[in-house]
């Protein structure tokens, strides 16, 4: 494996002349958003099995590389995610019972069930709407770049995709609009190994992800993504020279996929439990943990609280949104155009004739 | 006023409406310095270099930037060089932009006007020369706007660019220098949603859009010399459509034939033809005929014999006249 930028050893130490050298309220807010996403990733799979919810795709193992960098950004950056990283909606503020209500698509969802869960999207916290073909998010984040350099403004754009996306058109097309229109464009490949089952060595020959940059005309590095403060740092450092004028970068975050695709998912199928039980191994939060005992800021009754909290947090979300009803017909036909066109308003008011019967 | 072609008129409203509003940005292959191959984007890089680009040969990658602008707040207006080469965008079209607003609750929305010619007439084989409007018509979120005069297409193009939703501006290239018409500098607009009566009759009506809109007039022409006095719309908004016009117009002739350049299955003519057998069989006297190009792959040496002319409406006319 070629080498990867790496900030926190095993131990919980860290490489001091990479630690970005954080305060402790923004290391216990990165613990506290990995925790989050991680029980929260527990307790909607349990969910789903349960029926409670139709579908979900949890992040396991990937908390680093997608809290580290959603933190790297400031409130005027753009993140454009994939579909992997709720924690990072939740780091720009969407309220976790909004989010549940995505999931649940009831009444209270922003965007009225029309979504699989899963499917977020948070305008207020500059957090694009997603969809599910891959790597088509790419190029929007290389035209949102562009638009705030035209503009003037001093801001980037953040987009997570994985190593399957690398594979797509639309990543050649967005690396490569970047690169001519040096566009302030973070490109955060979580690569965690898998495309549902087929191995990265089956999306590229490329010894790297990274070194793809290269031929794009910009830089790529690549970090250790079980580590967040490498993400975090490697994220910081890009987005700056976006901002500054220096371009795109493409941040290549080694990581794992610990649990399945989906909750549709048996990854038992395609790959051995020994390579998940190596990969767990360095399970990004136990080592973040590692990292706040050592600076003196965690220790079991923190570690006990925080856990309380988050859970109560979910379950009194969960308590709340469960109760919601589903969205009322009438959106079917809402948010097509700003307006909704004769033709269609003739369609929902055949269908309201036809309910009420 | 000035007398301008179908590219003047284009590259009139593209100017005024960058000069207007700053967020208006132009960008395809060859759009700058050359102009854009058929010359619509001409001089529009003397004016404005910031916002006039020439980009990477990639369909997906300008409009997938595209979406991105807009999304950011700007409004875009990509070229492809060709609808026939639009297809690595598709998936950025029909997947991002027409769903953007319905997926994201209204929170995120894609002011962008995909300028791009089609249709046959220059002699470009099957990769120049498709009317492929029914794939964009089919899908929910996307506007479908074609003109077929030069005031019109300044008029329908400036409305196009303030409209608050993607739409498909699709510019018949047979008509890009076929004629010239008066063109007033300044603001003109032409709404969306709004069929033209290009031609009052009362014995048969005439329906169709772009470059066959003008075949359909001069039909009716031939037809009046027979005693046939044909009515003819221009439908000049695909999606969204005026009904109540075509409805009206049928229900005082009784007669209709659709024309439409695009292979016939699954072309909007019979989306029109469906419409109005649905809503308007009672006022029919014959059947709802269609003239079209063939279900095949569109041709270059027998080009004017796939594509519609006026013959070819004539002989629907008569079927019409007779039943």
């Amino acid at each position: 494996m070629v080498d990867a930028l790496r900030v926190i050893q095993d131990d919980g130490s860290t490489d001091p002349r990479l630690d970005p050298k954080l305060p402790e309220a923004d290391a216990v807010r990165m613990y506290r958003g990995m925790m989050l996403q991680r029980i929260l990733d527990n307790r909607m799979l349990a969910l789903q099995r349960q029926g409670r919810i139709g579908f979900y795709g949890p992040s396991l193992g990937q908390e680093a590389a997608i809290i580290g960098a959603a933190m790297a950004m400031s409130p005027d950056d753009w993140i454009v995610p994939q579909y992997r990283e709720p924690g990072a909606a939740l780091v720009r503020g969407m309220p976790l019972t909004e989010l549940l209500c995505q999931l649940m698509g009831n009444a209270r969802d922003p965007v009225h069930g029309r979504q699989m869960p899963c499917h977020y999207v948070y305008r207020k916290g500059n957090y694009l709407s997603i969809s599910s073909p891959v790597g088509t998010q790419l190029p929007h984040a290389v035209g949102i770049g562009w638009a705030m350099k035209l503009r003037g403004d001093r801001a980037a754009a953040l987009v997570f995709f994985g190593d399957g996306a690398t594979s797509t058109s639309d990543f050649h097309a967005a690396m490569n609009f970047a690169g001519v229109f040096r566009t302030p464009t973070v490109f955060l490949c979580n690569n965690n190994q898998w495309a549902i089952s087929v191995p990265v060595a089956r999306q590229t020959a490329s010894a790297t992800l990274a070194e793809k940059a290269q031929a794009y005309g910009f830089d790529g590095v690549r970090v250790d993504g079980m580590d967040a403060l490498a993400v975090y740092g490697a994220t910081r450092e890009a987005a700056e020279a976006a901002r500054s004028g220096r371009g795109p970068t493409l941040v290549e975050a080694l990581t794992y996929r610990l649990g399945p695709h989906s909750s549709s998912d048996d990854p038992s199928r395609y790959r051995d439990e020994a390579e998940v039980a190596r990969w767990r191994a360095r399970d990004p939060i136990a080592r973040f943990r590692r990292y706040l005992e050592q600076a003196g800021w965690w220790d079991e009754a923190r570690e006990a609280r925080l856990e309380q909290e988050i859970g109560d947090e979910i379950t009194r979300a969960v308590q709340e949104t469960e109760r919601i009803p589903p969205p009322p017909v009438e959106s079917l036909f809402t948010d097509v155009y700003a307006d909704v066109p004769a033709r269609l308003r003739e369609q929902q008011d055949a269908l309201t004739a036809s309910l009420r019967r | 006023m000035p007398a301008m072609t179908m590219v003047q008129a284009i590259n009139n409203a593209l100017r005024e409406e960058m000069r207007r509003d700053d967020r208006v940005v132009v960008l395809g292959e060859d759009v700058g310095r050359n102009g854009g191959v058929f010359r619509c984007t001409e001089g529009l890089i003397d004016e404005f270099p910031e916002r006039v680009f020439d980009t990477p040969l990639s369909e997906g990658g300008i409009i997938g930037t595209s979406i991105g602008m807009a999304l950011y707040g700007l409004r875009p207006v990509p070229e492809i060089q060709f609808l026939d080469f639009i297809y690595s965008g598709f998936d950025q079209i029909v997947s991002e932009a027409a769903k953007m607003r319905y997926r994201s609750g209204g929170q995120f929305t894609v002011p962008m006007t995909i300028r791009t010619p089609y249709g046959g007439g220059i002699r470009g084989g099957h990769y120049h020369s498709q009317s492929s409007e029914a794939y964009f018509c089919h899908t929910a979120g996307l506007k479908v706007v074609t003109p077929s005069t030069p005031l019109e297409a300044k008029g329908l193009l400036t409305s196009s660019i303030r409209d608050p939703d993607p739409v498909m501006f699709l510019e018949p290239k047979k008509l890009y220098r076929a004629f010239r018409e008066e063109v007033p500098e300044g603001e003109v607009t032409v709404p969306i949603g709004q069929a033209a009566v290009r031609r009052a009759g009362k014995d048969v009506t005439l329906i169709a859009y772009g470059s066959m809109a003008q075949v359909c007039q001069e039909a009716a022409t031939k037809a009046a010399e027979k005693g046939v006095e044909a009515e003819v719309i221009d439908v000049r908004t695909l999606v969204p459509l005026d009904e109540p016009a075509l409805l009206a117009s049928v229900k005082k002739t009784g007669r209709v034939v659709i024309v439409n350049e695009a292979p016939r299955t699954g072309s909007y003519g019979g989306e029109i033809s469906a419409i109005l057998a649905e809503k308007a069989i009672e006022y029919l006297r014959g059947p709802i005929v269609r003239v079209s190009g063939f279900d095949t792959p569109f041709p270059y040496t027998l080009e004017d014999v796939y594509m519609p002319n006026a013959d070819r409406v004539l002989a629907a006319i008569d079927r019409v006249m007779a039943f």
